[in-house]
């Protein structure tokens, strides 16, 4: 009896242990000054709707009832999705695309609840219902269609590769024997550790965590999606640089609960029917970085 | 909730690995060192009594986390060259149990009557053989219990070091919820295994219990 009493104290233990492991990647990146996708300009990118009728779908009812939409997003990707330390502005492409979104559905700023989600907890999170719906550098797999649906894709990226500027590697292939950083168990390291067995690799908890270990020399490489390498390269452009094509394909997507299909089509129409105001939200955010943004084709699967 | 576990047993397999090699790496160093610097405060050398105060005081009044932090971020500043984050995981977590270890021991010659040590003294044996042929055998029956705490706590601490770069359980979650699986079946397989790990444990403290107990 003691043995069990003791067993299950301990097992109550490791799952606390667990959720504060969790909790750790909840930490914010450096405070770093973001340019693009100020709050103020976004607002004339689109227009609040109106008497929004939505037939038969539960989360939309959820929030006419609650009177306000609850936004899942990241915290700490610069030009994706930044909360500033200092001002408590949230900016990036991201974001933006949230604010479109729930634009669309009759919510103004005012609105809005934000939720910085980090990645490994979002399937819960929209399970849970803790949020109406995500949008934060969220590839669509069909693993994750099995416990949530997707609508999008609005945007396509790939894993790419950061280093110093002043390496001489120039691709994934250049790294043997030298070591990757990205962020604990994420798709891109899993990819790296199967399919580049010569490469070495490290882990921690946040992409910012790598970057840090990039700038003090510890490691060669972060690995991520390029959109987020992108915007860190941005940031710091006389110290860090992005080398190399891409070498596989993220679909973004906008993470939805399961089966609610009147607001998947609602948004799905949405992306496809407003192309300009799509690439407004991505030249407002992204077009600084120089690289040419297109919308990609809405997936209605 | 069966899928979590057997449909990724490879991955499963190195993260039981990881947190395996934490423990044993990191209890290895902890016992040792332990003892020693438990012997060194209650040794009669004025110095000795005062290093082994001030690490205890200082390593086991850093949250571990913290000690984790300036092992991973603060080594690889100082030394050239590769940086093995396992290694560095074990000594984090070995220094940091060893505090833990020393003061249990401490606790456990305190149980050993003055009179004992004062006999050892009296017919000649230098202070080591009195630690290790009297006081010692005596104490380490006295601090079982206290110790094998000690050393399931560790075993739960090992899941610290999965934001140090080190694959064990604690780091699974993130890699299954990448992996499309349900992060509360992965949670509830992750203590599954804690509870069981920790089961033998206790079940290596009963079988201590009773080779070293004493008939009252």
């Amino acid at each position: 009896m003691r043995t069990t009493r003791r067993g299950s104290a301990i097992a109550i233990g490791a799952i606390a242990a667990m959720a504060l492991v969790g909790c750790a990647q909840g930490t914010p990146g450096d405070p770093a000054a973001t340019d693009g996708g100020d709050t103020g300009d976004t607002g004339a990118l689109f227009e609040v709707a109106t008497d929004v009728q939505l037939e038969g779908s539960p989360t939309f009812d959820a929030m006419t009832e609650a009177g306000g939409v609850t936004i899942g997003v990241k915290e700490d990707q610069p030009n994706l999705g930044y909360l500033d330390p200092v001002t408590g502005d949230r900016t990036g492409f991201d974001v933006d695309i949230s604010r479109w979104i729930a634009a669309s559905l009759g919510f103004d700023e005012e609105q809005i609840t934000f939720q910085s989600i980090p990645s490994a907890n979002r399937e819960t999170a929209i399970q849970n219902g803790d949020i109406d719906y995500y949008v934060g550098t969220y590839s669509i797999t069909d693993s994750r269609k099995e416990s949530i649906d997707f609508a999008g894709p609005y945007f396509v990226t790939g894993q790419g590769l950061l280093v110093a500027a002043d390496s001489d590697i120039a691709s994934i292939d250049d790294m043997d024997g030298q070591t990757v950083c990205s962020a604990t168990g994420s798709t891109p390291i899993q990819n790296i550790r199967e399919n580049y067995p010569n490469i070495e690799t490290t882990e921690f908890d946040t992409y910012s965590q790598c970057v840090e270990a990039l700038l003090a020399g510890t490691v060669q490489g972060v690995t991520t999606d390029e959109a987020i390498l992108i915007g860190y390269a941005a940031q710091d452009p006389e110290n860090l640089q992005v080398v190399g094509e891409p070498f596989s394909e993220e679909n973004y997507g906008v993470g939805l609960p399961k089966d609610d299909d009147a607001l998947r089509d609602h948004i799905n129409t949405l992306f496809e029917e407003n192309p300009d105001i799509w690439q407004a939200i991505y030249d407002a955010n992204l077009g600084s970085s120089g690289v040419e943004g297109t919308q990609p084709e809405v997936d209605r699967y | 909730m069966l899928d979590a576990l057997f449909g990724h047993l490879d991955l499963w397999g190195q993260a039981l690995w990881g947190t395996v090699v934490l423990f044993f790496g990191g209890g290895a160093i902890a016992l040792v060192l332990g003892v020693i610097v438990g012997g060194m405060r209650v040794s009669p050398v004025p110095i000795a009594r005062a290093v082994g105060t001030v690490y205890v005081n200082l390593v086991r009044n850093t949250p571990l986390t913290l000690i984790f932090f300036l092992f991973a971020f603060g080594v690889p500043v100082l030394v050239e060259g590769d940086v093995d984050f396992l290694g560095l995981a074990v000594w984090a977590l070995g220094l940091y149990t060893a505090t833990y270890v020393a003061e249990t021991m401490r606790a456990g010659i305190n149980t050993v009557p003055v009179g004992q040590a004062e006999a050892a003294r009296a017919i000649g044996l230098p202070f080591g053989q009195v630690m290790s042929l009297v006081i010692l055998p005596q104490a380490m029956r006295a601090v079982i219990p206290p110790m094998m705490s000690v050393f399931i706590a560790l075993l739960k601490n090992t899941t610290v070091a999965a934001g140090f770069s080190v694959l064990n359980l604690g780091s699974i979650r993130a890699y299954m919820s990448e992996r499309g699986e349900n992060a509360m079946d992965v949670l509830l397989w992750v203590a599954i295994i804690f509870v069981a790990l920790v089961m033998l444990l206790t079940l290596l403290q009963s079988q201590l219990e009773r080779r070293w107990k004493v008939a009252r």
